[in-house]
């Protein structure tokens, strides 16, 4: 069926999320908390953090821009950051908040931009490429159910 | 199927259906959160705000079984939701983190959490949170059958405290001495409290309040730790949550002293209730609430009794009478008659020896729990000033010698000072015990308190006699108090060149209390322009309460030692807080302060 191919194409997505190390086994809890009541769940979590994150973001941005740092309030709005960024799994991400929270409790300015820097790459890519599972996910359809027309 | 049907077979199925309030500020965790415990078959309401999860706790302490909450948040520190928690409504709460560090975990069991999960949290972990609701239930269940606390020190401390008083700055023995004191008078008190049957809700009372504040003068409001401080109570079915609960109150309430200088509200509260009890203090002039405080157990027990969480103040009054009240009173001598008189010497040790034997320094003692207060960041504490002891005699400060000048630093009328002075006495006894000449009235505001601190403070015969000895008074109070008010305790110490508004100064810098200090410039001074530095009070600045000290104590000649002083020593009292929203500036008599103060106290009980 054509929802063969795509499913069989997203679960290499998935599994190429993994490998290379984008997302751990949190998301798997989040996709296990999927079901039939909660269809959508991961696109919805992972959705919901990239909007309520991106306030954070722009506060550490704005945070930076103001010298000397704070670097208090920087590790601050960092653990909030990394907090979510666990929670659904996001492991690049969380790798580069902790090595900025590394720098910030050095006092290391310069090492605190740098890292910064690499979070927002990764932050990106995740979301694009989450973005085109999800895109994936929906057009394959629900695994139970029937086929909707496209 | 009828209702009770449904309902106890939800209760079978336990831990199905357990209902579990979930706060946490990041909407991500929270969704997610919240879905895990849907998974695992509990009822969940999820809230971002934990303000608005205590509301819910509170409107039925029934509808949650357990809480589980991030943390870091926003609105309010979690271990202090976490302590509310605990505290009122004796629920399991979980803290949950990102943050795994031993020191938090750690914090998060002190403070009472019966579980710390670390996030991202896993299914796993939240199927087993159910035990913990059993296990609070079991507890409570044991705790029915009274908490026995063996407090071999208690007697001992005591005993030992009575003979040091005289002299010894053993502030613990002080403490414990109040406490026996204390317990003598109260023992009524302790029976009261509410048997720690299932949900133990402890009730502040005016007795266990001055306990309280006795134990954490003693301990000093830096190392009070709740454990220790339930040690030294020896209040039988309290528990530690208890203690920290209220500890976190009565700082805050040092806090909001200092900024709120509301003698009148020290007083006030001291009186007896927060609200009205600001307003009695005021009538208990000095002398007249000397005579009545000493010796008077129920003006003290009155006086702390009304004081509902904040009766920190009440407590002081009664002792208050130093100053607190009203302090118009010319009764500022009084208080060298209610002190025992006898010590007005100097001496710290005098001032000790107020304590024990002065009821006069129960003041003082009161006023370390103004500090304490201050720790506790609540201004619902004012009372807690009150708390100081009432014990009739100035024993503002319990033991610590330091009072031995007994300056009743704040005593000028305002009650608040009474207070706060006591808090400080107590600290400044305590901690200080050193160079304050005794705190002298902390809190005594009366004008004429301050010659009642003087006594209290046995610092000195100044207090003695009549105001103008309790100029010089005054500082130790101030000494101590800021001690207790961790706020520059060194200041204190200092303040004491000036004499009068040393004392103050001293004081008014270390309370952290906000309100605390300033009050002790006032009542000091009140007749007394001992403080005439009191004008200065407003150039101090961020005290706010200054103005409204200098104001009120203008009554007298009393010029508002305390902001004279504070400027000069640059203490400047407790600490500028910025909590000028307490005491209005212009507070133009005690009672406006007693009433700012206790709409701070109010406020802060609301939380």
């Amino acid at each position: 069926m054509e929802r063969n191919p795509m499913r069989r194409q997203l679960a290499i997505m998935r599994q190429s999320l993994f490998d290379q190390g984008h997302v751990d086994e949190q998301f798997v809890q989040l996709e296990e908390l999927q079901d039939d009541a909660n269809p959508n769940f991961v696109e919805e979590v992972v959705t919901l953090y990239y909007r309520d994150s991106a306030r954070i973001i722009l506060n550490i941005e704005q945070a930076l821009e103001r010298k000397p740092f704070d670097f208090r309030k920087l590790d601050a709005y960092m653990h909030q950051f990394k907090g979510s960024s666990s929670s659904i799994g996001a492991k690049k991400v969380k790798a580069e908040s902790t090595l900025f929270r590394e720098y910030c409790k050095s006092g290391n300015g310069e090492g605190c931009m740098r890292s910064f820097q690499q979070l927002k790459k990764e932050y990106a890519t995740l979301r694009k490429k989450l973005g085109t599972y999800f895109q994936l996910a929906r057009q394959a359809g629900p695994v139970e159910t029937a086929s909707r027309p496209k | 199927m009828t209702v009770e049907q449904i309902v106890s077979e939800g209760k079978d199925q336990f831990p199905i259906g357990m209902r579990v309030l979930a706060v946490d500020d990041d909407p991500t965790c929270l969704l997610l959160l919240g879905t895990l415990l849907r998974r695992c078959q509990y009822h969940v309401t999820t809230t971002s705000q934990a303000k608005t999860a205590l509301k819910m706790l509170r409107e039925n302490k029934n509808k949650f079984d357990l809480v589980i909450s991030d943390v870091h948040m926003p609105d309010m520190d979690g271990f202090k939701l976490l302590e509310h928690v605990g505290l009122e409504m004796d629920l399991p709460v979980i803290m949950l983190s990102a943050n795994g560090d031993t020191k938090l975990v750690m914090k998060g069991i002190t403070h009472g959490a019966c579980d710390y999960l670390l996030k991202p949290v896993r299914i796993e972990e939240l199927q087993n949170i159910w035990q913990h609701v059993v296990r609070r239930k079991k507890k409570d269940r044991c705790n029915s059958g009274s908490k026995d606390k063996p407090h071999p020190d208690s007697g001992e401390a005591a005993g030992i405290g009575n003979v040091d008083n005289n002299g010894k700055l053993n502030k613990k023995r002080k403490d414990q001495n109040e406490d026996e004191d204390d317990e003598r008078d109260e023992n009524g008190h302790d029976n009261e409290d509410p048997s720690a049957q299932k949900k133990p809700r402890v009730v502040w009372s005016v007795e266990l309040h001055r306990k309280f504040v006795a134990a954490v003068n003693q301990l000093g409001i830096d190392k009070a730790v709740p454990k220790k401080i339930l040690e030294l109570m020896n209040v039988e079915k309290l528990t530690r949550e208890n203690v920290a609960s209220h500890l976190q109150k009565f700082r805050l309430y040092l806090k909001r002293i200092s900024c709120v200088a509301n003698q009148q509200a020290n007083m006030a509260a001291a009186l007896g209730t927060a609200d009205s009890a600001y307003l009695r203090m005021g009538s208990l002039n000095g002398l007249g609430n000397f005579h009545t405080l000493a010796g008077s157990d129920q003006l003290h027990n009155a006086a702390f009794r009304s004081f509902p969480p904040s009766g920190v103040l009440g407590r002081l009054n009664t002792p208050a009478g130093l100053g607190i009240r009203g302090l118009p009173s010319p009764g500022t001598i009084q208080l060298g008659h209610v002190q025992n008189s006898g010590n007005p010497t100097n001496d710290l040790s005098k001032l000790q020896s107020f304590v024990p034997g002065n009821h006069n320094t129960n003041i003082l003692q009161g006023m370390p729990m103004s500090l304490e207060l201050d720790r506790l960041q609540h201004n619902k504490n004012v009372g807690h000033i009150g708390e100081l002891p009432t014990t009739d005699s100035m024993t503002v400060f319990p033991g610590s010698g330091n009072l031995v000048d007994a300056r009743i630093t704040g005593f000028s009328n305002n009650q608040l000072l009474g207070v706060t002075s006591n808090s400080l006495m107590l600290e400044g006894s305590s901690q200080q015990a050193t160079s304050h000449t005794s705190v002298s009235a902390i809190g005594f505001q009366n004008g004429n308190a301050l010659s009642d601190f003087t006594s209290i403070a046995p610092a000195s015969n100044q207090l003695q006699d009549s105001k103008a000895g309790s100029q010089g008074q005054a500082s130790p109070i101030n000494c101590n108090a800021g001690q207790i008010i961790r706020s520059a305790p060194q200041e204190w110490n200092a303040p004491r060149k000036d004499a009068p508004y040393q004392s103050h100064a001293s004081i008014n810098s270390s309370i952290p209390i906000n309100g605390a200090m300033i009050q002790l410039g006032q009542c000091l001074d009140r007749n007394n322009s001992i403080f005439h530095r009191t004008t200065d009070l407003d150039s101090v600045g961020p005290l706010n309460f200054v103005d409204p000290l200098s104001i009120k104590h203008s009554e007298g000649d009393n010029s508002i030692m305390e902001p004279s002083v504070i400027e000069k020593e640059g203490y400047l009292m407790f600490q500028p807080r910025p909590h000028g929203s307490h005491v209005p500036d212009n507070i133009g008599s005690l009672e406006d302060l007693a009433s700012a103060m206790m709409k701070q106290a109010d406020a802060t009980v609301i939380l």
